[in-house]
């Protein structure tokens, strides 16, 4: 019996390389096992389910304007909309830092889904940061001359300026919801390769998620 | 009704700061992360409902 043969193109490479990584039945499961029945398993996808509004509202905002979000009712409704989610997304994705964080979350080969997690937390706050400050009102603008003096301490303020309206727009609509968004498909990506983190008091070894080969 | 709705989350005014040594933290903040915390407390411990179809 032979073994079969390696994909030649990258193209094939990088399929069996998926597949190996993300089976189908892991990649969308249809059954979680039975620790994952609490509520503080339920943060995360809160978390993201808050990031589409996010996402859309934004969007919304995007399409309409500044004149349109200051001066209409359906403008102050997707204002509005738009901050109380990314209130209730920062919210609820520290209420899932906590629990991880104590549950140590990174155990059992699950460094990377930490780490992606960690640098999805830093990334918000540095969109939600730039939002403020192209709000296009007097917050933002006592927002952004006393973060100024800040940044610029830390030798930043030449290449990420926070009085220039144009560049804190284009990070904000742009480059840093590219960033967390990709970084949040790699994080889901992460847990549904090594799996939800078990409870510490469960037998060892099924805290150690199944090798599976790069 | 928006008056009714507006009362208790009234920001059209100059902000309540709690002081505490060096320790500053406006009403609001404070609010916000004491209601987090009973969040997961509560998640810790409210029972979750049974699904269906659970192995």
């Amino acid at each position: 019996m032979t073994a079969p043969a390696l994909p030649r193109t990258w193209t094939g490479r990088l399929r069996a390389r998926a597949e190996r990584a993300l089976p189908p039945e892991q990649l969308l499961p249809d059954h979680q096992p039975v620790y994952v029945t609490s509520w503080i398993y339920v943060f995360g996808v809160l978390t993201l389910a808050a990031f589409l509004v996010v996402l859309v509202s934004g969007g919304v905002l995007a399409l309409k304007g500044p004149q349109w979000w200051h001066r209409s009712s359906a403008g102050h409704y997707f204002n509005s909309l738009h901050l109380w989610s990314v209130e209730l997304f920062m919210a609820f994705m520290v209420i899932h830092l906590w629990g991880k964080f104590f549950m140590a979350a990174w155990r059992g080969r699950r460094a990377m889904t930490w780490i992606t997690g960690a640098v999805c937390f830093l990334g918000s706050i540095g969109t939600a940061f730039t939002g403020y400050l192209v709000q296009s009102n007097f917050d933002s603008q006592w927002i952004s001359t006393q973060a100024k003096d800040g940044l610029n301490s830390a030798g930043v303020g030449a290449f990420f300026n926070v009085l220039d309206f144009g560049q804190m727009l284009m990070w904000h609509i742009v480059l840093l919801p590219l960033v967390v968004g990709f970084v949040i498909g790699i994080h889901i990506l992460q847990v549904r390769r090594r799996g939800v983190v078990p409870p510490m008091q469960l037998d060892p070894r099924d805290v150690i998620a199944p090798e599976v080969t790069p | 009704m928006t008056l009714f709705l507006g009362a208790p989350i009234d920001l059209n005014h100059v902000g309540h700061y709690v002081h505490w040594g060096v320790i500053q933290i406006s009403v609001a903040n404070l609010v916000v992360i004491l209601v987090m915390v009973a969040l997961f407390v509560l998640a810790l411990f409210l029972p979750f409902p049974k699904g269906r179809d659970r192995r």
